[in-house]
């Protein structure tokens, strides 16, 4: 499975990765391999078995709506890379707004 | 050349839960300090396991049948990656090709003129916290990031391409925000944000079949916004395709101090979410009972209850709708119809709710439920009103007293002497002092004048401040006249 070079750059523009040509170049390959491998999955024949978007026979997994404490607002900001009073802090992300 | 433009709305509504979609922090962080809300899923830590707000997805199922919708026997969420601080997963939960609902409508107008807009489909999501954008004194800029709102169950209700105009557009989201309020699933509150607006927008050449390019508009806070900003982004399509510069398809901002849109940059993969299947939540289903159970639980629906009002309580359609347009005030008059057990008209109710009511919690801006006069003491009121114990200007003074204190009616109707005087014996004194003093009048009459009764009559309110018995005081006044003529000479 051949990766385009633009893809590989596109797929990193996705992830905010920034990449040298030599990157580029080595996750056109690997990237390739991959995807060469998930499509051999492809050639067995699955005419018979229903689609199926999770591997174990569960579902309807709820909670009821009742609110329990939060966790301390220093434990969840602990391990942030910067803080600002109660804010993380991170570097501006601009256009990109949703 | 005439253009016709061609507009779908991507409304996002708040669910009303207590506790947030995918795991049990309070949604109550309304002036709270900033992450003091939140916990590892929410936050989109590793290793973490979500599991879904059984209330969402009932309330979530309550607006898809409200909108008319299927529901879908089996839904699942999936992934829809974006990077963006305001999401922490760098991936929203969501729904995407098995969503909760879909193919539904909603009708806009009354019965004169009807629209039906469809409903291409209604998920579930969650909210993404707040992002506040700062620069340094460097000039350096950053962000500061809230997490407080994310993880807020949130629904997409996504409408067909049907709507023609920037008006019709306010008016479904008009209609949207009133039955998410009238079946509790969401505040609808545009100035809190739970309640937010996208809008595709294209405009074609009237006949044409094919869509225009589409462009989308961000940042709708407030129905009015919806309709200024499209009504901008009509014109300014027409503009571009008649000067020969074409529509691009975009996304644009709308700035509503300036009244314009922008276009924003950086969009140009925003469709590429790369969208798969959620592996941490198993899929939902919705058996047909418990379906039937949710429909059953539905509040009366806006239109239906308008319908109602009109067939039942006799009213105009225009009463009907200004009652029904939020669930507490139908409440409230029908509390109202209640209390009078039929002893005055439902009609009567109607006027003096939507009337005189209406103007004075509107005066105040207050909700009908925190007014003092209770639906009790309005049918009190008029209940007096339609024994004829008070006249109508009396009950305006009730009411607007009851209004401001809570006090009964009858209660003030009496102590301020508003109550109406039918009883000859006290009206008759006051007759027989008007007549002495208009001898003019008098004669008149004697000389076949009959309009002077109208005009004697008048004095004798003017003299009982309106309280008087018209009926009561027009039989004694004949009485006086003509008894006073057959005694004359
Ligand atoms: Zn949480």
């Amino acid at each position: 499975m051949e990766l385009t070079s633009e893809e590989v750059r596109h797929i990193a523009s996705l992830a905010r990765l920034g990449l040298t040509d030599e990157e580029v170049e080595t996750l056109q390959a690997q990237l390739g391999d991959i995807l060469g491998h998930v499509n051999q999955l492809n050639e067995l024949d699955t005419g018979n078995i229903p689609p199926t978007a999770m591997v174990i026979a569960v579902q309807d997994v709820v909670a009821e709506d009742e609110p329990r404490p939060s966790f301390p607002v220093d434990v969840m900001l602990a391990n942030a890379p910067e803080r600002k009073g109660n804010y993380f802090r991170t570097k501006a992300v601009l256009g990109y707004e949703t | 050349m005439s253009y016709e433009p061609v507009i779908g709305l991507e409304v996002h509504a708040q669910l009303q839960t207590r506790s947030k979609m995918f795991c049990r922090c309070s949604t109550q962080y309304a002036g709270a300090e900033p992450n003091t809300h939140i916990c590892p899923i929410c936050a989109g830590f590793p290793g973490v396991l979500p599991v879904v707000n059984r209330r969402a997805v009932e309330l979530a199922t309550r607006v898809g049948l409200a909108l008319n919708c299927e529901i879908s026997p089996s839904s699942r969420f999936d992934r829809k990656h974006y990077p963006y601080p305001d999401l922490p997963k760098g991936y929203q939960t969501s729904q995407y090709d098995l969503p909760l609902a879909l193919r539904g409508h909603v009708t806009l107008g009354d019965n004169g003129q009807q629209r039906r807009i469809g409903i291409v489909r209604v998920h579930m999501e969650e909210d993404t916290g707040r992002l506040l954008h700062r620069s340094s004194p460097s000039g350096e800029v950053y962000s500061l990031v809230d997490l407080n709102r994310s993880g807020v169950p949130l629904l997409e209700i996504v409408s067909e391409p049907d709507i023609r105009s920037a008006v019709e557009a306010r008016e479904y989201v008009t209609k949207l925000r009133q039955v998410l309020r009238y079946i509790e699933a969401s505040t609808g509150n545009m100035e809190e944000g739970a309640l937010r607006c996208d809008a595709n927008v294209s405009v074609r050449p009237v006949g044409q079949a094919e869509y225009g390019a589409k462009v989308e508009i961000k940042n709708l806070n407030s129905t009015r916004a919806i309709e200024r900003a499209i009504e901008y982004e009509i014109r300014r399509q027409i503009e571009a395709l008649e000067s020969g510069d074409g529509v691009r398809q975009e996304t644009r901002g709308w700035d509503d101090a300036a009244g314009v849109t922008l276009g924003q940059r950086g969009k140009e993969y925003a469709s590429d979410y790369r969208y798969f299947p959620e592996p941490d939540l198993p899929p939902l289903t919705m058996s047909e009972s418990r379906r039937g159970e949710i429909h059953r639980g539905l509040a009366e629906l806006p239109d239906a209850r308008r319908e109602r009002f009109v067939a039942l309580y006799g009213l105009t359609p225009q009463d009907a709708a200004d009652l029904t347009l939020t669930r507490e005030t139908a409440d409230y008059y029908e509390a109202v119809v209640a209390e009078l057990r039929e002893a005055a008209p439902a009609r009567l109710a109607a006027n003096w709710v939507r009337g005189p009511l209406f103007g004075l919690v509107n005066r105040d801006n207050l909700a009908i439920t925190d007014a003092r006069v209770s639906p009790k003491l309005l049918a009190e009121l008029l209940r007096m009103l339609h024994d004829g114990e008070v006249n109508a200007t009396a009950a305006r003074e009730m009411l607007e007293e009851t209004y401001r204190t809570g006090r009964s009616p009858r209660e003030v109707a009496v102590e301020r002497g508003l109550m109406q005087v039918s009883d000859a014996s006290a009206l008759g004194p006051v007759v027989r002092a008007v007549l002495e003093r208009n001898p003019k009048a008098v004669a008149d009459f004697r000389k076949g004048k009959q309009q002077v009764v109208g005009f004697l009559i008048g004095q004798v309110m003017r003299e009982t401040k309106g309280t008087a018995s018209q009926d009561t005081a027009r039989t004694l006044l004949l009485e006086e006249l003509s008894g006073s003529q057959a005694g004359a000479p």
